[in-house]
């Protein structure tokens, strides 16, 4: 792979196995493998480098999920049994973020019981905390935070959200704090009192037109419900803006480790580019880059054109129609992979010094404890 | 000429007016809605291609500059067709709303430096959807003269996780506002989104994770009323009559007649090829099956192997409007 020739190999084990690396993110565009990806890094932490782990998983596929255990959505971690970690004395857990759930403890640890029924029962708190763009993101941030102030672990590894895009993830914290601290939030609640202290300001007069507005096409009960919901969340804001402060810090300090995920497909590959370029202003650690879903012909040296050319020979003497076949699946296969492979270097010629590995396509899907292995010796291949 | 044929033979097969294009992330579905609209527009037709997601996917895809909110040329079809393209964004569209009701101008563009408009379309995920939906349902609804402006609008739409609840406009927005103009647009939007007008596609890939969130998918979309078009499979290979494994003799023999190399290196290499060939077909024809019980029609896109260049998009456009 020239992606491999041109970029640097990464050396997953050499991460895995330090102990000053304590948490791993993995992030990258959706439908690329990440939470596979995560999975078989944590099972391999605990296996071979016997390592305390514990897996952040956002929403792991059915029987991803019931292969380490996970049968019910609780938000807290379980060990995962039965795995082989006799030797190491490693351990994993493993559990699936619970959006909601983790805002409702965010919300109770900040505010006395009565507040937080009152909270929790506003419809705005409804619509919030279940569908709000960013929660997701921002909930698996204050996970991230709360399992790394248990300090029960070693190593922390974080699977993603399937965000719009990779700036979500690591703006949404901010959004939502901004939001909820915004100045925003308080004009619209006192469009009168604004109004009437500065009289001639534009830009005070249309708000409280703004305000008339939005009361004129969404109902007035709508203002008196976000109103009650900003009173209601008040005393937190200061709370929820600290928390994001904190998991920031957290994610550019040097015990953190930002795996990109990726498969060779345009969209996947701009979306690993883009996060490298954003990791890197915000000086967040890149470790490296995990190209996932490779096509490798077992046979490079046999080209795309040479080997239908071959095939059409076949066909037209007559015979030999399963070596006919072949041939053609496998100039196929070269074409996919020559494709992936221009496909992979836009990420390596953009960032040459950043360590990539291939993963090579698993013929099947991978939904157990076995599969993981298998990914976790194949990401660790260098 | 297919300029006359092909409006009435795509007709036929796709009869909604807007088609919304849904699908796991990464199964392909923006070359999906792309190539369905250039289809569409085959033969002289125009047709709208929408995205509302702001990943600018229809520029890239294209090789255009990003597209901004206004209904643009996209690509001409081929007869002699027209594809247009639009990015709604989600303020944008309020701005428009509230000028058409309210007449906002400079207080509108003052709001919108204060950061008020993000707000408004934020504090309510719901209002954000109904504006972008609301737009793409004028859009399907306009007509000028006696003519509507599109023979069809496609909408490259959410990915599966999220397309339920951005369809159902009318119970998200019902949380939060009990009245007012917003509640009766979102009825409108849902009225249509709800008509046999609409036809609701989900692309797939024959993969475990994106036949189970297509199952899924349409189960909650048939479930809240929406009328499932199309389960299109991308990148699919023809099923291969699979009796049993290649012989590495019978392939030897076979490499030899075609005058390639037989080296042990050769020969045991594709065959190991053919191997991994197999259990992917055979877990490809087991997925395939699940998508046939739906009961619903299914069109299957054949893998590209060199990727969606424009050729690429015209031979989707044309297997999809010849679809069974």
């Amino acid at each position: 792979m020239p992606s491999e020739d041109a970029a640097p190999p990464l050396d997953v084990d050499q991460i895995l196995a330090d102990p000053g690396v304590r948490i791993v993110v993995c992030c990258g565009a959706g439908g690329v493998g990440k939470t596979t990806t995560a999975a078989a890094l944590a099972l391999r932490a605990a296996e071979r480098h016997g390592r305390r782990t514990v897996v952040l998983t956002i929403d792991p596929a059915r029987r991803l999920a019931q292969s380490l255990g996970l049968t019910e959505l609780d938000n807290t971690p379980r060990q995962v049994k039965g795995i082989d970690v006799e030797s190491s004395g490693g351990q994993l857990h493993a559990m699936m973020l619970d959006m909601k759930r983790t805002f409702d403890d965010v919300v109770l640890q900040h505010t006395d019981p009565a507040k937080a029924a009152e909270i929790f029962a506003n419809p705005f708190y409804q619509a919030m905390s279940s569908t709000f763009a960013g929660t997701q993101e921002y909930m698996a941030m204050e996970k991230l935070g709360q399992l790394h102030a248990r300090g029960e672990w070693d190593l922390i590894v974080v699977d993603t959200p399937p965000s719009r895009s990779a700036l979500d993830f690591l703006d949404a914290p901010a959004r939502l704090s901004r939001f909820l601290d915004g100045r925003m939030l308080r004009l619209l609640l006192a469009p009168a009192r604004s109004g009437g202290r500065s009289m001639f300001s534009l830009v005070t007069a249309s708000f409280g037109m703004f305000s008339k507005v939005v009361q004129k096409v969404v109902g007035a009960q709508l203002l008196t419900d976000l109103s009650g919901f900003v009173a209601a969340l008040d005393s937190m804001f200061g709370g929820f803006r600290q928390r994001a402060e904190q998991t920031y810090r957290i994610l550019q300090a040097r015990e953190t480790a930002f795996l990109l995920v990726a498969a060779p497909e345009p969209d996947a590959v701009r979306e690993a580019a883009y996060f490298a370029g954003r990791l890197g202003a915000e000086r967040m650690p890149l470790a490296g880059l995990v190209l996932n879903r490779v096509h490798r012909p077992a046979v490079p040296d046999l080209s795309a054109a040479d080997s239908l050319a071959a095939a059409e020979r076949l066909a037209g003497a007559g015979g030999h129609e399963r070596t006919a076949e072949v041939l053609r699946a496998h100039a196929t296969l070269a074409e996919q992979a020559a494709r992936e492979e221009r496909v992979a270097a836009r990420f390596t010629e953009a960032f040459p010094a950043v360590p990539a590995v291939s993963v090579t396509a698993q013929p099947a899907d991978v939904h157990d404890v076995d599969g993981l292995r298998t990914i976790g010796e194949a990401i660790s291949r260098h | 000429m297919a300029a006359t044929e092909q409006p009435a033979e795509s007709a036929g097969r796709w009869p909604a007016r807007l088609h919304v294009v849904t699908g796991k992330g990464g199964t392909g579905k923006t070359s999906v809605a792309a190539a369905l609209a250039l289809g569409l527009a085959a033969g002289g037709r125009r047709t709208l291609l929408v995205e509302v997601e702001g990943r600018q996917g229809i520029a890239q895809l294209f090789g255009t500059d990003p597209l901004p909110y206004e209904e643009r040329h996209l690509t001409d079809a081929p007869g002699g067709g027209e594809v247009r393209a639009l990015a709604v964004d989600a303020e944008e569209a309020l701005l428009e709303y509230l000028d058409m009701f309210y007449k906002l101008g400079a207080a509108g563009r003052a709001l919108r430096k204060l950061g008020a408009i993000d707000f408004a379309t934020t504090i309510a995920p719901g209002l954000r959807d109904v504006l972008l939906t609301g737009k793409v349902k004028e859009a399907t609804t306009r007509t000028t003269g006696q003519r509507r402006a599109y023979d069809a609008v496609v909408l490259d739409a959410p990915p599966t996780g999220r397309i339920g609840r951005f369809l159902n406009v009318t119970a998200e927005t019902a949380r939060l506002a009990k009245m007012g103009p917003i509640k009766t647009q979102s009825e409108g939007v849902s009225a249509l989104l709800r008509s046999p007008m609409t036809a609701v596609h989900v692309v797939t890939l024959l993969e475990e994770m994106p036949v189970q969130e297509t199952v899924d998918a349409i189960a909650e979309l048939t479930k809240l009323g929406f009328p499932v078009g199309r389960v299109i499979v991308n990148g699919a290979r023809p099923p291969v009559p699979a009796d049993r494994p290649v012989t590495a003799a019978e392939l030897k023999r076979g490499l030899a007649a075609a005058g390639l190399p037989t080296d042990a290196r050769t020969v045991s290499g594709l065959a190991a090829e053919a191997r991994d060939q197999q259990v992917r077909r055979e877990l490809e024809d087991s997925l395939r099956a699940d998508l046939v019980e739906l009961g619903l029609p299914l069109t299957e896109l054949p893998l590209l192997p060199a990727g969606v260049d424009r050729a690429g998009l015209e031979t989707l456009a044309e297997t999809l409007v010849r679809a069974d």
